[in-house]
C-alpha cells in the first residue's frame, strides 16, 4: 500500500528538466526560481527580502559557520548553520570570497547578525520549495 | 564596511518583518491572502517580542 502510494507520488512529478533548473536558480539567486517561472512580482519580493536579511547580517558583523566536529550539539549547530549559510547561494559565496566572513565574537549585535545570515538561507529554502511547487504545477 | 548597531528590539522587529514577508509570499495563493497572512505573522512576532520582553522583565525583578 505504502509502495503504491510512493509510486503514484513519484509519477506525479514532472520530468527533472522541468524543476531542476528552477531549484538550481532559486538556490544560486534568491528569487531566481520565481523569475525563471515568470513570477516576477513574487520573485522580486523574495529577492529583496532575502538579500536584505543577508546584508543586514553582514552589517551586524555576523559570523559564518564552518563545519565542526565534537559533541552532538556542536555538530548539529555548526553543520546546521553551515547548511543555512550555504543556502543563500551566490550571496554566501560572494561574501566569503570577498572576505566578509567574520570570526565569532561576543555581543548581541554580532549574535543577531549570525542569525540573520542563517535566516536568509532558511528563507531561501522556503522560496526554493515554493518555486519547486509552482514548477510541478501544485501551485500557481 | 560600516557596522550596524541595533538594539534587541530593533533587530527582532526587522527579523520578524522579513520573515513575515517571505512567509506571506510563499504560503498563500492569492495576493489578498498573502497580505493578510504576512500581517498576521508580523502581528504574532510583535506580540511575542512584547510578551517575552515582559516575561524577562518580571523574571529579573
Amino acid at each position: 500500500m505504502a509502495q503504491e502510494k510512493q509510486i503514484s507520488e513519484s509519477e506525479g512529478l514532472p520530468p527533472i528538466n522541468v524543476w531542476a533548473p528552477v531549484i538550481l536558480l532559486g538556490w544560486l539567486i534568491p528569487g531566481g526560481g520565481h523569475f525563471f517561472l515568470n513570477k516576477r512580482g513574487r520573485g522580486a519580493i523574495l529577492a529583496v527580502s532575502i538579500t536584505l536579511t543577508f546584508v543586514l547580517g553582514l552589517l551586524m558583523r555576523g559570523a559564518m559557520f564552518q563545519p565542526q566536529t565534537g559533541d552532538l550539539l556542536t555538530i548539529l549547530i555548526y553543520y546546521g548553520g553551515y547548511v543555512g549559510d550555504l543556502a543563500s547561494g551566490v550571496l554566501y559565496f560572494l561574501a566569503s570570497w570577498m572576505g566578509y566572513s567574520q570570526v565569532d565574537v561576543a555581543g548581541h549585535v554580532h549574535d543577531y547578525g549570525t542569525k540573520f545570515l542563517v535566516g536568509a538561507g532558511l528563507l531561501n529554502i522556503l522560496a526554493i520549495v515554493d518555486a519547486f511547487e509552482i514548477a510541478c504545477g501544485k501551485k500557481n | 564596511m560600516p557596522k550596524m548597531n541595533l538594539s534587541h528590539f530593533e533587530a527582532s522587529v526587522l527579523f520578524g518583518l522579513v520573515i513575515s514577508v517571505v512567509l506571506g509570499v510563499v504560503t498563500k495563493k492569492t495576493d489578498k491572502e498573502r497580505l493578510n497572512y504576512g500581517l498576521y505573522c508580523f502581528g504574532c512576532f510583535i506580540a511575542t517580542i512584547f510578551g517575552l520582553g515582559w516575561v524577562m522583565w518580571l523574571g529579573h525583578r
